[in-house]
This record gives C-alpha cells, sequence and structure tokens, in this order.
C-alpha cells in the first residue's frame, strides 16, 4: 500500500508527465519498423508511466485510475494474441508465425508480414505493460511488508 | 587460503585474457557471427517484411518464435510474483478469509478492507 506523495509539485507535474510518456510509448511501439524500439521498449515506458502514477498519486487513486486487474488482463491478453497471430498462418497452412499467409485482403505478402510484425509488436507491448504492473502490484499489495515500516 | 583465491582469480583472468585475444574485431564481417544466416536476413528483410528497422524485422518475423517465448517469459514472471507474493485470492473477501486462515493478525485482513 502506496500513501501518497506529499508534494503538491511532483503530484501536479506527474499527472501532466505520465500522458506524454504513454503518448511517447505507443509511439516507440508503432515506430519500431523505423526507429529503434518495439513492443518491450514502449511495454516498458507504459508501465513506467502507470506506477509512476501509483508511486506519487498513491495506491488508492493509482488503482482508481488503473486497476489491478486490468493489469492483468491486458498481460494475459497481450500474451493470449501474440500466440492467436501466430496460430492464424498455421491453420492456413502455413508455419506457426508465418505472417505472409495472415488473411489480410488486399495485401502483398511483404505488407502482410509488415503489419503482422506490428500486431505482433503491439501484443508484446500490452503484455509487457500489464506483466510489470501486476509485478509491482504485487510487490506493494497490503499485507506483505510494504505498509510496515520505511516512508509509505 | 588467500593465496590459493588469488591464484584461481589470476588463472581465470589469464583464461579470459587469453580467449579475448581470439575474439573477432568489432564490426568484423568475417566473424562467426556474420557469415551465417545474418547476411541473407539484412540482404532481404527489406524486400520479405518492408521494414528499413532490420533489427524489428529479426526479432519479430524471422526469430518471431523467440520473442513469443520471452513474451512468455515476462508473463510467467508476473504470474509468479502474483502467485507467490499475494497468497490469498484477489477479492477482498477471500484475502480477509484467508488472513484469518494463516493467522496473520488483523494487519493483513485491515489492508484488504481497506483497499475494498
Amino acid at each position: 500500500m502506496i500513501s501518497r506523495y506529499d508534494s503538491l509539485m511532483a503530484r501536479v507535474t506527474s499527472t501532466f508527465i505520465a500522458p506524454a510518456i504513454q503518448v511517447y510509448a505507443f509511439y516507440v511501439i508503432a515506430h519500431g519498423h523505423y526507429s529503434p524500439g518495439g513492443g518491450f521498449q514502449g511495454g516498458v515506458m507504459l508501465a513506467a508511466s502507470t506506477v509512476l502514477l501509483r508511486f506519487v498519486l498513491g495506491s488508492e487513486e493509482g488503482y482508481r485510475r488503473f486497476p489491478p486487474r486490468r493489469a492483468a488482463l491486458f498481460g494475459a491478453l497481450g500474451v493470449l494474441c501474440f500466440a492467436l497471430i501466430g496460430t492464424v498462418p498455421l491453420l492456413r497452412g502455413g508455419a506457426f508465425l508465418d505472417y505472409g499467409m495472415l488473411p489480410i485482403v488486399g495485401a502483398g505478402e511483404a505488407l502482410r508480414r509488415y503489419i503482422g510484425i506490428l500486431l505482433v509488436e503491439v501484443s508484446i507491448g500490452f503484455a509487457v505493460w500489464g506483466s510489470l504492473v501486476v509485478i509491482f502490484d504485487a510487490l506493494t499489495a497490503p499485507g506483505n511488508g510494504a505498509d510496515e515500516g520505511g516512508r509509505s | 587460503m588467500r593465496w590459493v583465491v588469488l591464484l584461481v582469480v589470476g588463472l581465470a583472468c589469464g583464461l579470459l585474457a587469453t580467449a579475448a585475444m581470439e575474439l573477432p574485431r568489432k564490426g568484423d564481417p568475417g566473424s562467426p557471427a556474420s557469415v551465417g544466416v545474418a547476411a541473407a536476413y539484412t540482404a532481404r528483410a527489406m524486400a520479405e517484411t518492408k521494414t528499413p528497422n532490420i533489427v524489428t524485422a529479426v526479432l519479430a518475423d524471422y526469430r518471431g518464435y523467440d520473442t513469443m517465448g520471452e513474451s512468455f517469459v515476462v508473463f510467467s514472471a508476473a504470474l509468479a510474483c502474483l502467485l507467490i507474493l499475494v497468497p490469498p485470492a484477489i477479492s477482498a473477501r477471500g484475502r480477509r478469509e484467508d488472513a484469518a486462515r494463516a493467522g496473520r493478525g488483523g494487519a493483513a485482513a485491515r489492508g484488504g478492507g481497506r483497499e475494498a
């Protein structure tokens, strides 16, 4: 259980910065084809923005903005989407994770691979986002020592 | 004892140093890492995946199976943390019941109630 950080300046600044971090994180995920970055990096940034809000606004407000259940859901959905995207080509006679066999109308094989990479990167981003927030919530859950002693 | 440790550490350092002498130079196109499948990836990635960033093409497409395993690892780490560090069920009722059963006293139960 984290209590609210006792500084108005830090709270206001972090509430303004967190959405910017998230927008940049989605840019990092979506722009992974052209620049360094991708699902893992963007997912870590998304998790960092969520954790920042939890640290600064406290667990109560942080949980209201991004519930712990949603974190678990995002993590599971990201991994599931990755596996499903890999399975779809298998059903159409291709190899596992062969994005060239994805059923996308009006796209050549190279473009299908391009879209497949994008879908997979987004799934990874959500999986990493959810997983890291779940880890953070588990570490700061009430009753496992985080609320006894220390500043919070 | 200290001399034995120093001897072992020194021998290990010497071994590593002699091994480092044999390493290929940085960016050497003839190094073992660059003569295998890497040449084919760098030559064909743009045509096959329309992705200028070859690292992304290798990570998500050519080595997609590996990346899927990585995301599984991250997710299972999260699951392990959830199961080990937060023993009671996620619901507040389950947390209170389990805390009472484990006899951990009022702190955990009160914490659970406060969060709910």
